[in-house]
């Protein structure tokens, strides 16, 4: 059974398509990677699968139940970190974990081993006193979902818990969502830093409202391009994508720092003809070219631009 | 009931820590109370006037007509006994009783002093010192002309003794000090500040850093989350009603002449609307900043001018005071004012309690279904 079935859901607001007629399904207990740059349609896609936010057509099942017409048993089977910092600032550790297991009911023992949980998940035994303001952004994302899983629930949503996040922390807070979807929660997490869906089971990709590839890491690298990758490293970078750029058998170019990656139109151009290239007919110094597998990042630029390019025509 | 008491457990600890709030509510209220309290400067364009004409003679018809040509005096009621002038003096129908005794006439021509009795509806102090001047001058001038006349009839002098003495009582509020009318009127007015900007800032700033719609994933229902702030904050409006009728009464030495339970039943019905039109705005405010804007200019403002806190009612233009009706603040107002300085209680002001309340629940109830659980 899927612990999420998505299907057709559709928002629109007045005349803009935030999401669009997308479908995926969540497998029970995995942690599915939901990418896309800012403003693609993940937040709003989220806000519908927890209730918040009304499909105009389409529907969805969490935990079996129908975001349309059952939002208060979807509501009773999920936890929820949004993208802003949803705890409050001017209460302490213990007060904010207060609250929230008095809202999901929790008191007694069940309370008190539920508070040593989150606290020490988030790094604060022997700091419950302290209040929120003054705790560094890594622990307060920390705070954020322990306290947003407090009542265990079977599956949570997190909307980009480490936008913002130095990257220690990011490496933490991924070690803990790991240790939930041990335990057999059911995770979905948003983010647009790639490197993190490289932790993920399953992946989908949003472009402006559409899905445009799923699948897991290693499929959507071996699926989406055929055609073979080059890496340039090169002195003078800018001028190097320049002269690239030019040729017919040049199909996508992105940099990283000093790398260029070339996705080739024509799979008998090789290293030979990138050094004849660059440093014969123009003098700039190709210090390493090779042949790579490509990375998600050069998969999710080669999708983006080819449907971007779309829908321009 | 758990939950709803975390929530309030919650928004009073937050309440406690946010400095700017806690001025909003407690020390603005105090300052002013205090400076509100020493400044009063009103005019008086109509008297409400009831005429008990004992004599019924020529003298004293003519003697009435006075005060119509005045201009300033509307002769509304023309009775026939003291209970109907009792009646309309506490209801507020009229704001002074003429009363021309029996032998008015007789002692005006014989040239006695002819006692006329005046009693006034004395909790607007300033109205009342305004009408019993121009009594007092409309009585002069009347018994000048008449000796003026007698001289000309008779061709020879006379004392001037046959005179006219007002013999003025008023009612409610002895010392006739406007203060002691506006008072009242800044209590209700702090009660109606105080509790609206905790309403609408409070729900305001949830939306704003994001924990609403954390709290609406919760299980919690739609009800639970508005009965945890409502309750909070009408303590927290009640404890500024007693700091505020402390003051009144120790500082300002306003005594509360009637049923103080009455009135603090009244003050819950009249934080309901408070809260409703708080949560209202909350509902149509995006940031806390759009929420102070709509609460002061929208909405406080505008009712304080048309509450009849400052500016009379009646000398407001007809189509302003149908709007008048609609505005709880007038209501509670007039119940402050009965209540405080006349003794009066729900057996006289039944209206304006069930209007009260009327408004309280049927605010209440709107905001609330507005205040949706999906945002969109
Ligand atoms: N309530 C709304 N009203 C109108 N447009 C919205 C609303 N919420 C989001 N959008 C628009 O929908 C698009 C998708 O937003 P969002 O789902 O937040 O993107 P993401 O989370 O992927 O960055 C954006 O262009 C955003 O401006
Ligand atoms: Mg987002």
């Amino acid at each position: 059974m899927n612990a999420i079935e998505v299907n057709n859901l559709t928002k629109e607001f007045g005349k803009f398509t935030a999401v669009d007629n997308v479908n995926f399904n969540v497998k029970q207990g995995e942690i599915f990677g939901f990418l896309g740059a800012n403003g693609a349609g993940k937040s709003t896609t989220i806000r519908m699968l927890i209730g918040i936010l009304e499909p105009t057509s389409g529907d969805a099942l969490v935990s079996g139940y129908s975001i349309k017409n059952q939002s208060d048993l979807v509501k009773k089977n999920i936890g929820y970190m949004s993208q802003k910092f949803s705890l409050y600032n001017d209460l302490t550790v213990v007060e904010n974990i207060r609250f929230f297991a008095g809202i999901y009911g929790l008191d007694g023992k069940k309370y008190e081993e539920r508070k040593k949980w989150v606290l020490k998940v988030a790094n604060l035994e022997n700091m419950e006193n302290v209040m929120t303001s003054s705790l560094p952004g890594g622990i307060k994302q920390r705070l954020a979902l322990g306290t947003a899983v407090i009542h265990e629930p079977k599956i949570v949503f997190l909307d980009e818990p480490t936008s913002g996040v130095d990257p220690i922390s990011r490496r933490n807070f991924w070690d803990l969502i790991n240790e939930l979807s041990e335990g057999g929660t059911t995770i979905l997490v948003t983010t647009h830093y790639l490197d993190e869906a490289e932790f993920c089971n399953d992946i989908i990709l949003i472009n402006a409202g559409k899905l445009i590839a799923q699948g897991n890491a290693k499929a959507l690298k071996t699926n989406y391009i055929k055609n073979p990758i080059l890496e340039i490293e090169s002195d003078r970078v800018v001028d190097s994508l320049e002269i690239l750029e030019k040729e017919k058998w040049v199909g996508e170019t992105s940099i990283f720092g000093n790398y260029i990656h070339v996705i080739l139109n024509d799979s008998t151009i090789n290293e030979q003809h990138i050094y004849q290239l660059l440093q014969e007919k123009n003098g700039i110094a190709v210090k390493r070219v090779k042949k790579i597998t490509p990375t998600l990042e050069d998969v999710f630029i080669h999708l983006i631009e080819k449907d971007s390019k779309k829908n321009v025509q | 009931m758990k939950t709803i008491f975390q929530f309030i457990i919650k928004e009073l600890l937050q309440v406690k820590r946010d400095k700017k709030m806690l001025v909003v509510i407690f020390m603005a209220p105090i300052l002013q109370l205090i400076f509100l309290g020493y400044a009063a400067n009103m005019d008086v364009n109509v008297i409400h006037t009831t005429i008990y004409d004992q004599d019924k003679t020529e003298t004293s018809r003519d003697f009435i007509k006075r005060f119509e040509q005045s201009g300033y005096f509307k002769l509304d009621y023309y009775v026939d006994n003291y209970d109907e002038v009792t009646d309309l003096l506490n209801e507020g129908k009229t704001l002074v009783a003429i009363i021309i005794p029996k032998d008015f006439e007789k002692k005006i021509n014989r040239r006695e002093t002819a006692p006329l009795q005046t009693l006034f509806e004395g909790s607007d102090g300033n109205k009342a010192s305004i009408a019993l001047g121009y009594i007092q001058g409309i009585a002069t001038k009347f018994s000048q002309g008449i000796v003026a006349e007698t001289k000309d009839k008779l061709g020879m002098k006379i004392s001037l003794s046959g005179s006219l003495i007002p013999e003025v009582r008023v009612w409610y509020n002895p010392e006739m000090k406007t203060r002691n009318y506006m008072v009242p009127g800044i209590l209700g007015l702090i009660l109606m500040i105080s509790t609206i900007s905790l309403m609408s800032m409070a729900v305001v700033r949830e939306r704003e850093i994001g924990t609403l719609e954390q709290l609406i994933v919760t299980p919690i229902k739609n009800y639970q989350l508005i009965l945890g702030k409502l309750i909070p904050f009408t303590l927290i409006g009640f404890v500024v009603l007693i700091i505020v009728m402390v003051i009144m009464t120790q500082w300002f030495g306003i005594v509360v002449r009637g049923n103080k339970l009455f009135l603090l039943f009244t003050a819950l019905l009249f934080v309901l609307s408070n809260l409703g039109i708080g949560l209202f705005i909350s509902t149509v405010s995006k940031t806390q900043q759009q929420a102070m804007m709509a609460s002061v200019f929208a909405v406080m403002m505008p009712m304080i001018y048309l509450s009849g806190f400052a500016f009379p009612i009646e000398n407001m233009p007809q189509a302003v005071q149908y709007i008048t009706y609609i505005i709880p603040l007038k209501y509670f107002i007039v119940i402050l004012r009965g209540i405080v300085l006349k003794g009066i209680g729900f057996s006289s002001l039944w209206v304006e309690t069930l209007i009260l309340f009327g408004m309280g629940v049927t605010l209440l109830v709107f905001s609330s279904l507005r205040f949706s659980k999906k945002i969109e």
